[in-house]
């Protein structure tokens, strides 16, 4: 398995490093210009519907394209003070979503409790799930629990094809993927009747993804017919250049060219949709980002508002300028991109 | 005075110039330049002509790779390379959809075997 960044002591392992490269690679115009043609510049929140949770850098895979750089060699997990703090602002600001995301969450000792306290608290509780984590030994109980709470499930899966999706996840992945899937419908999900079971689609390459509207006609035809597989929407998400994927760019000397591709595919549509004007993002640690992209870079909040989630003020934070970078035309190429596929 | 821009660089490898450059893919609106209205014509009729319809954008899009190979046209490989993956499509769909091109262009050249025979037929004994 490939170790992570952080293994390897690469100069990408951190923000500052990301951020550094990025801002070396010349491009016809910066995010900002591109919003203020927009009239969106500064960047606000409309409303923050969503808080968003990332318990942490463990991860039972390794993926080739993974921009928190997760994996089996990473210790940060959310502690104890961070969790109370977060359920307690999800509670108290009537934020209506919390979105649980790593990493793989199911790893966290403490997830099955957060997804039933949030769930008991009235929120709507979303999970990323990588497919395979629950199916090792000791997680297997987790699905039939997001089924009692009605969590609905984000699964990655970027190709109905084994050969494809394993060259981004890994050797195995597609067939485990497969038999998890199962397991979820079985249980009810996907079946259209309130058990929501949606897939994330990343391409697997450089290239940029197509409508997705289309592709989820595609993808829930040959699911059907391959596999008896059922879904209910396919998030179509444009890989970020960051972290494992920004090393891959490097790797292949594309990352010039990837970055103007996203730059000429700018949608002044899918900029005033972008996820992080409804996001609020909790690093492990507890510290407060506008994106999850954000987070990984250590790109802070406006600095005039609540740093962490264990002060944070949503009316403050509601008022805030969010922080963007070269890696923001990421969510704004084509029809867009967002931890909810595309936006425009 | 002329509105052509300066010698176009191609930074790709500018000591080893040659007739077709990826670059100038992304040039293709400046073909403007000498006719504004046929270009317009041509750009929205392009843009129709790939729209949904009773084909599918995924499946017009692997009919363009097949010509694109047909036609040998590089920008159009290049081109519809990266708009068939965007769409979903596969390596094994796009590898058989350059088959029946190279097919086609095969069997063009074969069935021409037919018009020998006619005049062989005509020539001989």
């Amino acid at each position: 398995m490939l170790p992570t960044l952080a293994k390897r002591g690469s100069s990408l392992a951190t923000g500052a490093g990301q951020l550094a490269r990025l801002a070396e690679i010349p491009t016809t115009r910066s995010f900002e210009d591109a919003l203020g043609t927009s009239a969106l510049w500064p960047l606000r929140p409309t409303r923050i519907e969503v808080l968003q949770i990332n318990l942490g850098k463990r991860c039972n895979q390794t993926c080739r394209h993974c921009h928190v750089d997760a994996g089996p060699d990473r210790t940060e997990v959310m502690p104890r003070e961070v969790i109370e703090a977060s359920l307690d602002f999800l509670v108290r600001s009537g934020i209506p979503t919390l979105d649980i995301t790593g990493g793989a969450p199911e790893l966290h000792p403490d997830f099955r409790e957060i997804v039933v306290r949030a769930a008991d608290a009235g929120a709507h509780v979303m999970h990323r799930c990588n497919l395979t984590a629950v199916l090792l030994p000791n997680y297997s109980d987790i699905p039939a629990l997001l089924a009692e709470r009605r969590v609905e499930i984000v699964a990655s899966l970027p190709y109905f094809q084994g050969r494809e999706t394993d060259t981004q996840r890994g050797d195995g992945v597609f067939e485990q993927s497969i038999e998890s899937l199962r397991r979820l419908n079985a249980l009810g999900y996907g079946k259209g009747d309130g058990l929501l079971l949606n897939l994330v689609t990343n391409p697997v390459g450089t290239f940029l993804p197509g409508e997705q509207a289309a592709l989820q006609r595609r993808w829930k035809s040959e699911m059907q017919r391959r596999f008896g597989i059922v879904f209910d929407n396919l998030y179509s998400i444009t890989n970020m250049p960051v972290s494992r994927f920004l090393e891959f760019l490097e790797e292949r000397g594309q990352t010039e060219e990837y970055l103007t591709r996203l730059v000429a595919a700018y949608n002044p549509a899918a900029a005033s949709g972008v996820m992080c004007r409804t996001t609020l993002s909790v690093r492990w640690d507890g510290t407060l980002h506008d994106c999850d992209f954000n987070q990984m870079l250590e790109m802070p909040v406006d600095a005039r508002v609540s740093q962490t989630i264990m002060d944070a003020d949503l009316a403050q934070l509601e008022e805030r300028d969010i922080a963007v970078a070269p890696h923001c035309f990421g969510c704004t190429a084509g029809a867009g991109s967002s931890c909810g596929g595309s936006v425009a | 005075m002329s509105d052509a821009p300066p010698h176009p660089q191609h930074p790709q490898d500018p000591q080893h110039p040659h007739y077709y450059h990826s670059a100038d893919l992304g040039r293709f609106s400046e073909i403007s330049r000498g006719n504004s209205d046929l270009s317009d014509k041509f750009f929205a009729w392009y843009g129709a002509v790939f729209a949904e319809g009773a084909l599918t954008a995924r499946e017009k899009s692997l009919i363009a790779l097949a010509v694109a190979h047909a036609v040998q046209c590089p920008y159009c490989i290049d081109a519809y390379s990266e708009d068939a993956l965007g769409k979903g499509s596969n390596l094994e769909e796009m590898t058989e959809a350059v088959h029946v091109a190279a097919a086609i262009r095969g069997g063009a050249s074969l069935v021409h075997g037919v018009q020998m025979l006619n005049r062989t037929d005509a020539l001989g004994m």
